[in-house]
């Protein structure tokens, strides 16, 4: 196969993969802040989302550029799409990384409060997801992928139950009502992160199967297709 | 980045040593020194056939029928008449025949009776022009009973023939099978594009094979000797026997008379003379009938 | 307006050497179908089959259902009657080289005993417009003769050649691969149009080619149809690992 476009594209998997370590890594750092109140992680991850956004400028040019000069078909096409839609997904993780680390500086000022919702279970949940979305990436395997969608829910759950016990605890405790609004958006923040994690492996399904499974259309079936035995 | 490679010495601009300059200039002048050699010859035939013949070439010579012995004057006004009637008996047997088994040849031919009308096509070409004379007294001066024009014909035909299907069919095998797939594709049968395409897309090439058949049998002398025989007078009738440039030719070169020496040299000349231009004439007429860039 | 062609069960041998095994497809109407297959033995033999030019090499043979429209290739009618009409361009570009241009149009007819020679005129007309080359060569239609022609004039010669039978089928044996870049794309264009009168199964193997100019594509391996469905899903989702790995240059 052709050896520069051979390399171009495992280049552009090495630099992927990197930076969704990086944006793993921002969304474990941030969520540690929030919980051990820790003001010296929340500068970290303040200042890593430079390099976040300086990678997915990199690696769109690269893909740009493969696209233009290679004529890639197929899985090949796929592949390059599915690694620039799963780039801007990550940088948004970058971002709601920040939030985070945005809110836990805020809740770092204010006394601390009891709040009866468990963010470190939901933080490990989203944490969970975009790791495994990650791999399927790696894997190039559809059912890992296939997973992930299905982490989803409980995410989903998790924020709407964090929602009414917060706001409830914010009309019986108006003391604590700040704290709780933290609380509140860096549950919001945490399942816009599962999101992004679904959205990564529904690209990681497009890649591996092509087939668009976003809002739940069934692909066609093939016009013909020979029996595949090879004598 | 690979590593370019420098050069350690500059082959192109090194000066050609002396000795491959006058390799050079030895070939050219050996290649030219060829040129004139093989057109010495013919220089020198017609050179002398033009200084021996000349004088005798007038008017009477060329339209008066040969005068009894011991007379001068006459002409050899019937020969050349009589030899244009015998080629063209020649080319209605020889051309068709020669051209018909040329296209067998080529568009079927690729077999083991292919192989045999190759191969005595080959022999025939071979065989000597007295023996050929010989074989159509045979069939034809003996099953008629008397020497003919047409028996004549038939001798020149047979050695037309072997030139004629050898040239014919490697000229067609020289149209690309791309012309012929052409004509199959728009559903032209097999015969009809042998016909309509290949052949006529061959047309100068099998021509030219045409003419030189003509050119070789035109002179022949020895055929005729006992088919066509000869004749003193006008002959327009096939069956009987007719004059001919070369055996008049031959005849007047033997004969122990000064004055049909003179006539066989202006005759000779003539001969060649007619040859040349009815070679010529052809060529013009076959090269015109192509159209601009047509090849 | 053309017809569809559907193949059935279709297998033909070069003396004992088996080259096409059950191929069975269809070509719809007033389609551009393209055939891709890695370079190889017997490149045009499918599509040869199809007017039977497939026949004119010696030893070859071929068995199966081809059917035309109505016309049903293999079974009845002779293999001259069925190459009138079908219209067929070669890789090459092969006019006849002692015709004029006139007179190259005209062969398919002419060559066929049509002589009406007002018709004729007409027909030459319309199949050199047809072909996009009316413009150009209107002044010298029967001064020039075909071969003087530069090349993608003379395939589109040719095409007008195969178009003045006035055909339903039109197969052409990858009719671009000697041309240069905008030739090419003129041939293209031309495809395009002529589409909306006739069916043409196209052999290529530039893969782009089949991607800009058909709407259908087949790809062939050995000797086999491997898969054959419309153009972009080929070209995004081939459903043949086979198919995918040849289109995206893995072998082939």
């Amino acid at each position: 196969m052709r050896t520069r476009f051979q390399q171009g594209l495992d280049d552009l998997r090495a630099r992927l993969l990197r930076m969704g370590g990086l944006a793993e890594q921002a969304v474990d750092r941030a969520c540690q802040a929030y919980i051990d109140r820790d003001l010296a992680r929340c500068h970290m991850v303040l200042e890593g989302e430079f390099q976040i956004n300086v990678a997915e400028r990199e690696i769109d040019e690269l893909a740009f550029d493969l696209l233009a000069l290679q004529q890639p078909i197929a899985v090949d096409l796929r592949f390059i799409l599915a690694v620039t839609k799963i780039n801007s997904d990550l940088e948004r993780v970058g971002d709601q990384a920040v939030n985070i680390a945005e809110r836990a500086m805020d809740l770092v000022e204010l006394p601390k409060a009891e709040l009866p919702v468990d963010i470190p279970r939901m933080a490990a949940a989203v944490s969970a997801m975009v790791r495994r979305s990650l791999e399927s990436f790696i894997e190039g395997k559809a059912e890992l992928a296939q997973a992930v969608l299905e982490m989803d829910n409980v995410v989903d759950r998790m924020k709407d139950e964090a929602f009414i016990t917060l706001v409830k605890t914010m009309n019986e405790r108006p003391e604590v009502t700040r704290q709780a609004l933290d609380a509140l958006l860096v549950a919001r923040n945490l399942e816009r992160v599962a999101d992004h994690a679904t959205n990564i492996a529904e690209d990681v399904i497009f890649w591996v199967r092509g087939a668009d499974v976003r809002h739940n259309v069934a692909p066609e079936p093939p016009l013909h297709q020979a029996s595949t035995d090879t004598h | 980045m690979p590593e370019t490679v420098t050069a350690t010495t500059d082959f192109a601009a090194a000066p050609i040593s002396f000795w491959r300059r006058s390799m050079n200039s030895l070939a050219t002048f050996a290649a030219a020194a060829s040129v004139l050699l093989v057109l010495l010859p013919l220089g020198a035939v017609f050179g002398y056939l033009v200084y021996k013949g000349i004088g005798s070439i007038n008017w009477a010579f060329l339209t008066q029928t040969p005068k009894p012995v011991g007379e001068a004057g006459g002409g050899m006004a019937n020969a050349i008449a009589g030899s244009a009637f015998i080629l063209l008996i020649a080319s209605v047997i020889g051309v068709p025949i020669g051209i018909g088994a040329g296209i067998y040849l080529a568009e079927y031919g690729r077999n083991q009776l292919g192989n045999i009308i190759r191969f005595t096509a080959d022999v025939l070409n071979g065989v000597p022009s007295i023996v050929i004379g010989i074989v159509a007294y045979g069939i034809v001066v003996l099953s008629q009973g008397h020497f003919s024009a047409l028996a004549g014909g038939v001798a020149l035909a047979i050695m037309m023939i072997p030139t004629i299907t050898r040239t014919t069919e490697e000229m067609l095998l020289l149209v690309p099978n791309a012309v012929r797939e052409a004509a199959y594709g728009l559903g032209v049968s097999r015969w009809r594009t042998t016909l309509s395409i290949t052949l006529r897309t061959a047309t100068s090439g099998v021509i030219t094979g045409v003419m030189l058949a003509f050119a070789r049998v035109a002179g022949e002398t020895a055929p005729l000797l006992f088919t066509a025989f000869g004749n003193q007078y006008w002959n327009w009738k096939i069956n009987q026997p007719t004059a001919a440039l070369s055996l008049q030719i031959f005849t007047y070169a033997i004969s122990p008379f000064d004055e049909w020496h003179r006539q066989a040299w202006a005759g000779a000349l003539i001969l060649i003379v007619l040859i040349v231009f009815a070679v010529s004439a052809v060529r013009l007429v076959a090269g015109r009938g192509m159209l601009k860039g047509a090849n | 307006m053309g017809v569809g062609i559907k193949v059935d069960k279709l297998n033909a041998w070069f003396g004992k050497t088996q080259a096409l095994y059950d191929i069975t497809m269809e070509a719809p109407a007033n389609h551009a179908t393209a055939i891709i297959r890695p370079s190889g033995c017997g490149k045009s033999t499918f599509v040869r089959c199809l007017n039977r030019m497939h026949e004119t090499v010696p030893d070859a043979r071929a068995a199966g259902k081809v059917q035309i429209g109505e016309l049903d290739v293999y079974n009845g009618t002779s293999a001259v009657q069925i190459r009138r009409r079908i219209g067929m361009v070669f890789q090459k570009p092969n006019p006849f080289p002692t015709m004029s241009i006139y007179d190259n149009v005209a062969a398919g007819l002419k060559l066929n005993g049509f002589h009406d020679h007002k018709r004729l005129d007409e027909i030459v007309e319309r199949s050199l417009k047809l072909s996009a080359l009316w413009d150009e060569v209107k002044d010298s239609l029967r001064k020039k003769s075909g071969a003087s022609l530069s090349g993608g004039q003379q395939q589109r010669l040719c095409i007008a050649r195969a178009l003045a039978v006035e055909p339903q089928v039109l197969l052409m044996d990858e009719p671009c691969s000697a041309l240069d870049p905008i030739s090419t794309g003129k041939i293209e264009e031309l495809i395009f149009q002529l589409k909306e009168k006739f069916t043409i199964v196209i052999v290529t193997h530039n893969m782009q080619q089949a991607s800009r100019v058909a709407e259908f594509t087949g790809f062939f391996l050995l000797g086999k149809l491997i898969e054959l469905d419309k153009t972009e899903r080929i070209f995004t989702t081939p459903s043949d690992k086979r198919t995918e790995d040849y289109i995206t240059g893995r072998f082939g």
